[in-house]
């Protein structure tokens, strides 16, 4: 469709006009004119609205809402040419069959080989190796092996050693959906565990004696500790109220030494609700301070936020400070218990704060033990009541730690962006599906790339700079400040209102450090080399030549052999080897010279000839310089920074 | 008078000195005529706290048997506990700290007696004079003079004795001109936009009063800094609301019928009580214990501090895109012309000239358009957040300032060659200081003071190598660009580095800032290394050419 106009949000003056496409995979927006035509690529995936407006004189208005938090406003001159896009969308944005994905088309041209390697980069048999188990008190169990106890589980869980297959089937008929309590994390330094699984099917009364052993099986798996905390992430509200349909949480009478706690977490209808709400508030229209900071306290979303965080810290602090075992469910343990063991695990372990180790937990706690990604991010079409941001509000805790630990991880911001988008664009296999089991009947490793690899090829882009392995944040467990820590968690607009680049700061800390070590990383190499070739130099001119008294004092100092040497280059050689520094020219390479690499390079908004140019006054740096195959909604253009301050 | 009356109890021992996130100290504590001395026993690693007691914005005391306890609550919106051994001892201090932090006189004050301890590179007092100023804006034009009209105070008490103005206004012009206005603050040059010879001018409001006087000499005077054909934009920060009210009173605004080349824009900048009592209810909300989130979100927008950083920026955003984007000059001016104005012109500056966003640049606007420009700092910087007496002067409007700048530097950080710890040493220095500078309401009364002979300038302390190395950005690169900041609420964050200072523990940031400074350090380092060696091979290359050659 041709003579689309694209609104930006922000100033209903500016609008772009150009074609719009509509491809199997992709709504795509081609800007008209000028020589770098701007495109705009959305995967229907990540579409999760649409909404058509009332036609004005200008034409259709079509707003589209995507999971990643883009919002595209276009305006169609025909009214029946919207009306087709518009039912053409709907129904590409909700497909059927996972067959239908993008996952199943895209082709990132890498030959088998390489594809498989891929899906071996995280291996959760090497997680557990690493986390020192099996051993002499837990063991890997076969019990599952065709899923026959449990369909959401994986094939191999771990369990206590003295948790007989008859106790673990026991357990399961005893849990929701028989998700029995397994092993998420073995602290090696003093036996306590983090175990995971459903809630019991208490009731009011009922009992069972393997689903007591099971757990006194946990808690003596850990001879350091005579009690097993048992947390229950719900509110206690919603705990007792699914006493009635026969389910509910451990009666402490029952199980010997057990400590039983309610965390509060709401559910994922509140998440969602919370969600839209917020949502709402970042589209606001030039809202006031009042406005935004109203409506995001009404969303109650950084709520939510540090309630998960809390029950975060208190089972790290459990295993940490007081070496106790935890057994953590909510419901049926795939949400919030995935939410708040992912996040123990992170303050516990260091290793889950590298980039490797970030995709290790995320496919540990998550993907392995059934998180319902199809249905919580509704990559099929499905029951809009099982859609809620779930992994969306763990990765927003990493980001809040991140905030207030700037040198404790290894990834950056963008790591976290782009993992969040690729939950939801279906492009890789990692996300499909509710379960293990699911995936493997749709033999995903065969068809579909793993994510993982792709994030790992291109790790440059998402490292922290700020991050050192041996630096003190880096290791060990990390305590976040406990209290008064409301004013910590803050609105994480880098997510929420990631495509409005003009509401983020102009400059990047983080890409100018990059850049900064880029550099610094050659100016070792170039060291290297230039100290090779003057020892080379000072030698051969030894041997040629009789020596001024200056450059041997300098070849002392720089404590060079001055011993023959074979290799001993002749002149001629080395000067034809400058010339491979052309634009350096050696009589002028003072400091000044050098700087410039890093402002022509790297600091393109730095350089004052942009000005006459460019609409880029405020030296706005395009950070989104991925490559259009990997994150094709990625808004490639620059932002023109226009003000518009004149609001009278 | 002397100090020693004051003070009845000089010293105390066994004194217990409580901090959020420390332990509880052990110690001593001593009053002298302007310090709360207190100092730690332990021989490890003795430990030593200097308050000035014109820091201390508001004291209370509490008993429990015979132990006193004293809560001290800063300027700088530090609060510590001392519990004192001894009711009398803990009475005593108390009063003598209550009556040494509210000394009526100024030249009681610390700055007169303090000497300095370091050796004197440049005596700041002279560091930014007007003429200086003046010959960096002859080299770009010459449609501007520097007058002496207001020599002695005698014109107008709150401007400097040399101000910019159009040439071709004559100070017989500017006589009548200043009768025109309020506080008699005539408009005078506050910047030249280099880049197409815009100009931003301040004022205060012309006195039109309810008939609509009118004043033929202003009129010429503001339409002099106008090209042929050209038109100006007037901003006036109050509501237009506000500004009618005003011509009850006298004031008023520029009526378009007699400005026809000018269009007014009325933005909304609050002033005085308000802003203060924000600040007490925002640092009241940051010292709140309580963990639920809920309350800390709708305490923080009750506050309305962001509401007022977004209206302060926008009017100065506005300023400066007349300017840069319209090609149009600008009055700026309020009601009196010594708050929001200045709040505005600075502003403007550091959006668009990048000199102000150099360390001597921004010292040199904080002079120019504050302090000589008559800010009254002695009397809004009197009291802070924890005060009790609630006198209409006081108000954080400077302040207000140093956080819009913050947040510019935060959307900029490559950009400003300071860094977070320069604006905070500034906002330290205005309400308490061992320095001159912020003494005074304007420049007639800190040369009735003879401030410059008898204390010590803030600057000749900051501009040495020792004290500069601390407020360096390290990521500054020199940005000749105009800079755009955004101002949409997600934009704009609470400044921790002020409200959160002594109530988080900042040892993880802190942390993160050094391992900026070692990445950049090491990448200069090897810079320079590289360089050497280059430069090296090049003359050890030419020798062998030379060699060669003979």
């Amino acid at each position: 469709v041709e003579n689309v106009r694209l609104l930006d949000r922000l100033s209903s003056r500016k609008a772009t006009l150009g074609t719009l496409y509509l491809t199997a995979t992709h709504v795509i927006f081609v800007e008209n004119g000028s020589e770098a035509r701007k495109e705009t690529w959305v995967l229907h995936s990540q579409i999760s609205s649409i909404e058509k407006q009332a036609t004005t004189a200008t034409g259709c208005p079509l707003l589209i809402r995507c999971k990643n938090f883009q919002v595209i406003q276009l305006v169609i001159p025909q009214e029946r040419d919207c009306h087709d896009i518009y039912i053409s969308l709907i129904r590409l944005a909700r497909p059927v069959k996972y067959e239908e994905l993008y996952c199943f088309s895209f082709n990132p041209k890498l030959d088998k080989e390489e594809r498989e390697q891929g899906w071996k980069l995280v291996d959760l048999t090497e997680e557990y190796n690493r986390m020192g188990v099996p051993n002499n008190s837990w063991q890997i169990s076969d019990v599952n092996r065709d899923y026959g106890v449990c369909d959401s589980y994986p094939t191999e869980v771990y369990v206590p050693r003295s948790a007989t297959a008859h106790i673990i089937v026991g357990s399961s008929k005893f849990r929701s959906r028989r998700r029995f309590p397994a092993l998420s994390y073995y602290c090696k330094d003093n036996n306590a565990s983090i175990c995971r699984s459903s809630q019991p099917l208490s009731g009011f009364s009922a009992r069972c004696l393997e689903d007591e052993q099971m757990l006194q099986a946990i808690r003596k798996a850990n001879p350091g500790s005579d009690f097993l905390y048992v947390v229950d992430t719900r509110p206690k509200l919603n705990a007792m109220a699914n006493r009635a349909a026969g389910k509910g949480y451990e009666n402490e009478d029952n199980y010997s030494n057990i400590k039983f706690q309610f965390i509060g977490i709401e559910n994922i209808h509140v998440m969602r609700n919370s969600l839209q709400k917020m949502l709402e508030v970042c589209e606001l229209k030039s809202p006031s301070m009042s406005d935004f900071l109203w409506g995001l306290e009404n969303s109650g979303w950084l709520k939510h936020i540090k309630a998960i965080m809390d029950a975060g810290i208190f089972i790290a602090k459990a295993v940490a400070e007081e070496g106790v075992s935890v057994l953590v469910h909510c419901s049926d343990g795939w949400d919030r218990t995935a939410q708040v063991c992912s996040v123990a695990s992170l303050l516990l372990d260091p290793y889950y704060r590298t980039m490797k180790g970030f995709m290790v937990l995320i496919e540990k706690d998550w993907v392995s033990f059934g998180h319902k990604f199809n249905h919580r991010y509704g990559n099929l079409d499905g029951d809009p009541k099982e859609i809620s941001p779930v992994i969306d509000q763990f990765i927003e805790c990493v980001w809040q730690l991140m905030e207030q630990f700037p040198c404790a991880f290894e990834f950056n911001e963008r790591f976290l962006i782009h993992i969040q988008h690729h939950i939801y664009s279906c492009q890789f296999g990692n996300f499909l599906c509710n379960s293990q089991k699911e995936r493997r009947e749709l033999k995903i490793q065969e068809r579909t790339y793993s994510l993982w690899a792709h994030l790992w090829k291109n790790r440059a882009d998402y490292l922290n700079p700020l991050y050192r392995p041996d630096h003190s944040q880096t290791r060990g467990t990390l305590w976040p400040q406990m209290a008064p820590c409301n004013f910590l968690y803050k609105f994480w607009s880098g997510m929420y209102n990631r495509f409005e680049k003009g509401l983020h700061p102009r400059q990047s800390v983080t890409d100018y450090l990059m850049a900064v070590k880029e550099e610094t990383q050659q100016l070792e190499e170039e060291l290297e080399v230039l100290r090779e070739r003057l020892a080379n130099l000072q030698k051969s001119q030894l041997n040629d030549y009789k020596v001024k008294s200056k450059q041997q004092d300098r070849s002392k100092q720089l404590g060079l052999s001055t011993s023959d040497n074979s290799l001993a280059n002749t002149p001629q050689e080395y000067s034809n080897d400058l010339k491979s520094f052309p634009s350096r020219s050696p009589s002028q390479g003072d400091e000044e010279d050098s700087a410039l690499i890093l402002t022509q390079d790297n600091l393109k908004s730095s350089d004052p000839d942009l000005s006459a140019t460019s609409d880029q006054e405020s030296g706005v740096e395009d950070l989104s310089c991925r490559s259009p195959s990997c994150l094709p909604s990625e808004d490639s253009g620059k932002d023109s920074d226009e003000a518009v301050f004149l609001a009278v | 008078m002397e100090f020693a009356e004051l003070i009845k109890t000089p010293r105390a021992d066994n004194v217990a000195l409580h901090r959020p996130f420390y332990p509880a100290v052990e110690g001593t504590l001593c009053l002298t005529g302007h310090h709360l001395i207190f100092s730690s026993r332990r021989q490890d690693n003795a430990e030593e706290l200097w308050l000035l007691h014109s820091n201390i914005d508001s004291i209370e005391k509490r008993f429990v048997g015979s132990l006193g306890t004293i809560i001290i609550k800063c300027k700088d919106l530090r609060i510590i506990q001392l519990d004192i051994p001894g009711m009398e001892e803990c009475l005593n201090i108390a009063s003598s700290i209550e009556a040494l932090s509210t000394l009526d006189s100024v030249t009681l004050m610390y700055p007169f007696f303090y000497r300095p301890m370091f050796e004197i590179v440049e005596d700041g007092w002279r560091s930014f004079l007007p003429d200086q100023e003046f010959e960096l804006l002859s080299s770009a034009t010459d449609e501007w003079r520097l007058s002496c009209i207001n020599k002695e105070f005698s014109v107008c008490p709150s401007y400097p004795p040399v101000v910019i103005v159009p040439k071709s206004i004559d100070d017989e012009a500017l006589r009548k001109v200043a009768m025109f206005r309020h506080g008699s603050r005539f408009p005078v040059l506050s910047y030249y936009h280099k880049k197409n010879g815009m100009v931003m001018m301040r004022s205060s409001q012309p006195l039109t009063g309810t008939n609509g006087r009118r004043c033929k000499e202003d009129e010429k005077l503001v339409n002099a800094t106008l090209r042929p054909g050209k038109r100006g934009y007037i901003i006036d920060t109050r509501s237009l609301n506000v500004a009618q009210q005003a011509r009850a009173k006298g004031g008023g605004f520029e009526q378009e019928a007699h400005y026809p080349q000018w269009r007014r824009i009325h933005k909304c900048i609050e002033r005085f009580n308000i802003l203060q009592e924000s600040l007490i209810k925002l640092v009241e909300a940051c010292n709140d214990q309580s963990h639920n989130m809920d309350r800390w979100l709708s305490k923080l927008e009750a506050s309305n501090w962001l509401t007022h950083i977004k209206e302060i920026l926008t009017a100065a955003c506005l300023a400066a895109q007349c300017i840069d984007r319209e090609g149009a000059s600008v009055l700026v001016h309020g009601t009196e012309g010594t708050d929001s104005t200045l709040q505005v012109t600075s502003l403007a500056q550091i959006i668009l000239d990048p000199r102000c966003r150099t360390i001597r640049g921004f010292e040199s606007l904080v002079v120019r358009e504050w302090l000589q420009a008559g800010h009254p700092f002695q009397q809004r910087c009197a009291q802070s957040a924890y005060s009790n007496s609630k006198q209409k002067w006081e108000a954080p409007v400077f302040l207000l300032f140093l956080d819009c700048v913050w947040q510019i530097l935060r959307q900029f950080p490559c950009s400003f060659e300071f860094n977070e710890q320069f604006l905070i040493m500034l906002f330290e220095h205005a309400y308490a200081s061992q320095f001159g500078t912020f003494l005074g309401n304007n420049e007639s009364e800190r040369s009735k003071l003879k401030l410059p002979q008898k204390t010590m300038s803030l600057w000749s302390w900051v501009n040495r190598s020792e004290e500069l190395c601390k407020f360096q950005n390290p990521l500054f690169e020199a940005n000749s660009l105009v800079i755009w900041p955004s101002v949409a609420p997600q934009s704009l964050q609470l400044w921790e580095g002020i409200f959160l200072r002594w109530n988080r523990p900042s040892k993880f940031l802190d942390e993160a800032q050094e391992e900026m400074i070692s990445i950049i350090k090491y990448n200069k380092e090897l810079q320079a290394k590289v360089n050497a060696l280059r430069r090296q091979l090049a003359e050890m290359e030419t020798d062998d050419r030379m060699q060669e050659n003979l």
